[in-house]
């Protein structure tokens, strides 16, 4: 146990640190949008389907039907990160325009959104498999419930070692990648207009509204960032698995959400050491005692802390972070 | 086979609505009879279901061709593979549709709960696929199966692990299923038994990241990995595995027997593994002359080539008709004389033991050659020529 744990630390901290980055970067649309409406938006799992499947588009249509090497790899990394974050980031808008606006516009009450967000999830899912994944995907006989590959474009190879670590250029990409946006966004918020303006609604709405904010503008932006960053998440996650099925947000969104509770919900930082420190215990706790019990290593820690810091790691939220 | 790992023969499909043969209900007239075909026939994994409906649909139609005294009624019942499903349509085919015998259902899972329907109506059943090992143990009476059980298979890829490949060092994965599991541990324990040292692992087939496992596996340094799941997840395993540099020999069984394993392993990366099946696909006669003439006549009538369980459908099918052959049109004379055949079919020796299960059966070993899986053998006997 505790040798298989040593004999694995090294590869168990980059996998940990890749997989929790991308945790963090679907960890912020959850953050974000809990921040600003005190929604959990559960169809966010299907915002970050929508962009793995945007990738596979965009894969087939740049005609990369090979492996490409580590600098063009890069290239196309970005170029895929542009398309799943718009289609992702437009998926989010219509979302709220769809399932959430209405039914804030009539005051409904928060469970009612909290239902239309679980509906939302499941009939994008079925959307996806019974129509999108047999029409455009061109996949009628095998239908849309079985996964769907990406040409082979990523071909993982060895950059260097530092030590015992072996690092790997898919998974630097990830986690360098992942980090850039995190920085970009948490510069975004603090510094621009628009930034201010997510951080008072998030603080009250009532009082920004007075102050002349444009609340629906707000929660439009609001969705669209945390949307594209689950693009951008989606296209890292294509690089490394060139898989996807329209349930593959299912799990990673469970994981992502509960990375976001973990670093503190509604707290932009709180979300990237929420995923890295959840990537990280899954992979130690498989390592200590066994793949089969990653989750339960992992939502055991979870539990444990939130016991003695409810509002998880970092605590503060969104509204608070410094006003 | 056990359920739900979705399986995309897709070619087949389209032509599968064709092959759901006669509607025509009950056997009340005296010169015909009704044999059923239960199973996932438009399902997310009715690829492996519609190949053996119509090898039983085309033993029937050969048998009614013959213009014999008795000609045989094919109905099928399209149970999606889910237990709920399949118990209703197995009451109505016993009390409306009066079958004398059932061809399926082709799941365990299903199989499991439409055994005390079949042994209260006192109908035989011949699976095609069912092969969870705890089905025979349950001591029904009117329950057959033509296809090696998992303890078979399981017992039979070991051997080729450790006499076909002479590996020393096997690494087993299982995806924690009902039949991938008891299936890992099969091999697991046949291997350890002649000699190898061996580590189990377990992955979630419903996660992306395996890294965990391949960690394991890359510290374990294996000649050869077993998995036991289905191909969607196998395909993952094998492209991760290979990416973090572990070249061991990927073997599975007859759950990965599928196109979907090479295409989500991505390149060539799952070329050469070994995929173990209690079912014999066998285009070219390799092992025996009648699956080429099967084959060859499989192909003329339905214009694609030979699939998984194909041939056990044609076999399951072939032991009702010898049974109605020798006079027997009622469901419990059907069924004693069950006990007693012993004909050649395609696939095996159509004999069963006591418990239902196949006399003898044979697993072979299919090897992955880019989007191909010929036949290698017999798992006791074969050899790779790589």
């Amino acid at each position: 146990m505790f040798n298989s744990f040593l004999d694995q630390f090294w590869p168990s901290t980059v996998d940990g640190l890749s997989l929790g980055a991308i945790y963090a970067l679907v960890a912020l649309g959850y953050t974000m949008v809990y921040g600003v409406l005190r929604l959990i938006n559960f169809a966010h799992s299907e915002i970050f389907m929508i962009g793995t499947f945007a990738a596979v588009g965009a894969v087939e249509a740049m005609g990369i039907t090979t492996p490409v090497g580590t600098v063009a790899l890069i290239g196309v990394v970005v170029v895929l990160a542009v398309v799943a974050g718009v289609a992702s980031g437009g998926a989010a808008v219509l979302l709220e325009l769809l399932a959430y606006r209405p039914l804030r516009k009539r005051g409904a009450s928060r469970l009612a959104a909290l239902l239309s967000a679980i509906g939302a999830s499941i009939a994008l899912q079925q959307f996806f498999a019974l129509v999108v994944i047999p029409t455009v995907f061109d996949r009628p006989k095998e239908g849309g419930y079985l996964p769907v590959q990406s040409n082979d474009f990523a071909n993982p190879v060895h950059l260097f070692s530092i030590g015992p670590v072996d690092v790997r250029s898919d998974k630097l990409i990830i986690f360098v990648g992942a980090l850039l946006m995190m920085v970009a966004l948490d510069q975004f918020v603090a510094r621009t207009r628009l930034g201010r303006g997510i951080r008072a609604t998030a603080q009250d709405p009532e009082t920004a509204v007075l102050m002349g904010v444009n609340i629906d503008r707000i929660v439009i932006a609001t969705f669209a960032l945390g949307g594209a960053m689950a693009g951008v998440a989606a296209a890292l996650y294509m690089m490394r698995f060139e898989e996807t099925q329209y349930m593959v947000g299912f799990l990673l969104g469970i994981k992502a959400f509960t990375a976001a509770v973990l670093g503190g919900i509604g707290n932009l930082r709180g979300a990237l050491v929420g995923g890295l420190v959840l990537g990280l215990l899954e992979m130690y706790g498989s390592s200590f005692f066994g793949p089969e019990w990653r989750d339960v290593v992992a939502f055991t820690v979870l539990v444990l802390v939130l016991m003695f810091r409810p509002t998880g790691i970092l605590g503060e939220s969104l509204q608070r972070a410094r006003a | 086979m056990r359920a739900t790992g979705a399986v995309a023969l897709g070619a087949v499909l389209a032509i599968g609505a064709s092959a759901c043969g006669d509607s025509g209900g009950g056997s009340g007239d005296k010169d015909s009879v009704t044999i059923g075909f239960m199973g996932d026939l438009t399902g997310e994994a009715s690829g492996i279901v519609i190949p053996p409906s119509k090898g039983a649909q085309m033993a029937i139609d050969e048998y009614n061709a013959t213009n014999p005294k008795i000609k045989i009624k094919f109905k099928t019942y399209d149970s999606q593979g889910k237990g709920e499903q399949a118990v209703p349509l197995a009451k109505t085919a016993i009390q409306k549709d009066k079958i004398v015998g059932l061809v399926g259902p082709a799941f365990s899972g299903e199989t499991q709960q439409v055994g005390p329907v079949m042994e209260e109506g006192k109908v035989p059943m011949i699976s095609a696929s069912a092969t969870n090992s705890a089905l025979s143990a349950n001591g029904w009476k009117f329950f057959h199966r033509i296809v090696g059980n998992d303890d078979v298979q399981g017992a039979g890829i070991g051997t080729f692990i450790t006499n076909g490949l002479g590996a020393k060092k096997v690494f087993v994965i299982h995806d924690n299923s009902e039949y991938g599991k008891p299936l890992g541990t099969t091999v697991e324990g046949t291997v350890k038994g002649k000699g190898a040292t061996t580590q189990v692992s377990a992955i979630d087939p419903e996660a992306s990241d395996y890294s965990a496992t391949v960690n394991q596996a890359k510290a374990f340094k294996p000649d050869a990995i077993f998995f036991g799941g289905y191909y969607a997840a196998g395909g993952k395993l094998i492209k991760q595995l290979r990416e973090a540099g572990v070249t061991a020999r990927f073997l599975s069984g007859d759950g990965s027997l599928d196109k979907g394993l090479a295409k989500g392993a991505g390149g060539k990366n799952a070329d050469g593994s070994v995929i173990g099946c209690p079912c014999l696909i066998d285009p070219t006669g390799k092992a025996s002359p009648a699956s080429k003439k099967f084959s060859e006549a499989y192909k003329a009538k339905y214009n694609s080539d030979t699939a998984i369980y194909s041939a056990e459908g044609y076999d399951a099918a072939t032991a009702f008709i010898t049974a109605i052959k020798a006079g027997k049109t009622k469901p419990e004379e059907i069924n004693d004389f069950l006990k007693t055949i012993d004909v050649p079919g395609v696939s095996k020796q159509i004999k069963f033991t006591d418990k239902g299960d196949p006399a003898s059966s044979a697993i072979y070993v299919y090897q992955v050659t880019g989007d191909t899986l010929p036949l290698i053998g017999d798992a006791n006997t074969a050899k790779l020529s790589d």
